[in-house]
């Protein structure tokens, strides 16, 4: 597949938001619960406005991604079928909440605040599965078709989160940031785990379909002498990545290098630094967008099958 | 039953010509539904929007090869994975001719249901910037001011060696169910359950085999050619004249 800037865009940032969010209310539920508040104002401020930042920015790419965006609107019609449409629901709720979350939170009511972002929490939930599964559906994408993909989203979005919980607290408000330093560290490690198990899982994958299969003449050796069209077409352009292999093992290995080893360092080395914490984040981040370049990349598309020659 | 419109490629027969290419983008970029874009089409890098393409495949190793014409366009799919997906309720497949179909004005362009396609049926318009595929024609198959015989898409009509049928394939008595049943038609990448509509008759070899009685003649058991003797008056005779 090729990789599109607006949907690499949208899914890291909307990502790191959900997970800045979740970062910010386990720490209030653990409040709750032990019944002591601990948040300053201006942490919480800082951690929602990043938030809502992020996912703005998300869905801001998102449209960049649409031929009529004037008609996005429509999009929230066919829920009942279609994960896009679930995940176009579900991300204006979920900030529509944290915003309500942030803004009982500002005005210090605060059991208020617990219920909304507990619904918000739901809503974040929510979000990252419909994101992960509008690519783990599609069955043919067989680099995509697997639970990892959405627990690969939940990780990875949630990890980045917690470095920028762990940056925003270094700032704001810095008894926190030992704790999130380690949230970082500890979902980091997992999301680092869950991209390794599906790296090595692609790698071993068998295509389902094979040239035989997609004519229907049962010989192994067939091969395409013309694809219909010379200058190609959207069927060319779309589903193919088109960059030679060098770039394509160069982003594997930034993303090898940038998604956890790298930031871990800094976090393991500067855990009360508010601009180290801030360079891993943005690090992380970094690897992050070449993680889901190769996660578009290295899906192979059955019906590149038809393409394989132009004239 | 209900109906379920389709059409039966026949690649015993299809010459590669693109005949059907061609005639369907002519029908379908005349339409009410607005042309079908194209980009340096007397340049370098012609490229456009098509619902139809033929492609060849050399199946085998040389010497022993066949050269494969394979016309590939929308299979309108039983189970068709677009539809679901498809988050405006844009692609939507006709319960009462199971035609699956595009509303352009309801199409955003996220491009999810080409995405979702095994076989690259569907292309975006990048001009009109919305997703398109082909249609079986379906402003012509109804039309009541065209001849009965002409109500067919453009495709089916416009192949010089008729590969293309066209019909009901859930009518067990039209003449696309007779096809599949009787010639082995085969779907395309059955693996994906998909269940295409669109069926293709396979290959098949052309055996001919020569009688010992077509080569030598039967009345002729000496082996010697000559004139036969003439038929005596009264005798039966091929031409009152030849003997039998």
């Amino acid at each position: 597949m090729r990789p599109a800037w607006s949907v690499i865009l949208l899914t890291t940032l909307i990502g790191a938001g959900q997970g800045l969010f979740l970062a910010l209310f386990a720490v209030d539920a653990y409040d709750a619960a032990r019944g002591q508040a601990s948040l300053a104002p201006f942490f919480v401020a800082a951690a929602i406005l990043a938030s809502l930042v992020l996912a703005g920015a998300g869905l801001l790419a998102s449209f960049f991604h649409l031929g009529h965006p004037e008609r996005a609107w429509r999009s929230a019609a066919m829920w009942r079928t279609s994960w896009l449409s679930r995940e176009v629901m579900a991300l204006p709720l979920f900030m529509a909440l944290v915003a309500l979350y942030g803004a009982l939170h500002w005005t210090g009511r605060l059991q208020g605040a617990l219920a909304v972002g507990a619904l918000a929490a739901l809503a974040c939930v929510a979000l990252f599965v419909c994101t992960g599964m509008i690519y783990a559906c599609l069955k043919f994408l067989q680099e995509w078709h697997s639970p990892l993909t959405v627990a690969n989203f939940i990780l990875l979005g949630s990890a980045s989160g917690a470095t920028a919980a762990a940056a925003l607290a270094a700032w704001q408000q810095p008894a926190l940031a030992r704790g999130y330093v380690a949230a970082a560290l500890v979902l980091g490690a997992l999301a680092y785990l869950g991209r390794l198990a599906s790296l090595s899982r692609n790698a071993r994958l068998r295509p389902k379909s094979t040239l035989a299969s997609a004519i229907g003449v049962k010989h192994p050796k067939i091969v395409q002498i013309a694809q219909g069209a010379m200058g190609g077409s959207f069927n060319t352009r779309e589903f193919f990545h088109g960059r030679p292999r060098e770039v394509v093992r160069a982003v594997r290995w930034s993303l090898l290098v940038l998604v956890f080893p790298v930031p871990a360092l800094l976090l393991l080395g500067g855990s009360q630094s508010a601009p180290l914490l801030g360079v891993a984040f943005v690090l992380q981040y970094a690897g992050l967008l070449a993680e889901r370049w190769y996660f578009f990349a290295e899906a192979k598309h059955p019906q590149n099958l038809y393409y394989q020659a132009i004239a | 039953m209900t109906k379920q419109l389709a059409l039966v490629i026949d690649l015993n027969v299809c010459v590669g010509c693109h005949a059907c290419v061609t005639s369907c983008k002519q029908w379908n970029t005349s339409g009410e539904a607005g042309f079908l874009s194209d980009d340096n089409p007397y340049g370098a890098d012609p490229t456009g929007t098509f619902f139809n393409r033929v492609q060849t495949f050399e199946v085998g190793e040389f010497p022993n090869t066949e050269t494969v014409h394979f016309p590939k366009s929308c299979l309108h799919c039983e189970d068709p994975p677009c539809v679901p997906v498809c988050p405006t309720g844009a692609s939507y497949k006709r319960a009462e001719d199971g035609i699956v179909l595009v509303d352009y004005d309801k199409c955003i362009g996220c491009k999810y249901c080409s995405w979702a396609c095994p076989y690259g049926a569907r292309e975006v318009d990048e001009h009109q910037k919305v997703m398109k595929k082909c249609t079986l024609c379906v402003d012509r198959i109804y039309d009541a001011k065209l001849p009965e015989a002409e109500r067919k898409p453009a495709c089916v009509l416009a192949c010089p060696t008729s590969a293309r049928l066209f019909g009901d394939i859930h009518d067990p008595q039209s003449e696309a169910s007779r096809a599949i049943r009787e010639q082995g038609g085969y779907a395309l990448m059955p693996e994906w359950g998909t269940q295409p509509a669109n069926h293709y008759l396979p290959r098949r070899k052309t055996a001919f085999h020569l009688h010992p009685d077509e080569l030598e003649r039967h009345d002729n058991p000496l082996k010697v050619d000559g004139k036969l003797p003439r038929p005596a008056p009264g005798e039966p005779a091929l031409d009152d004249v030849t003997s039998w």
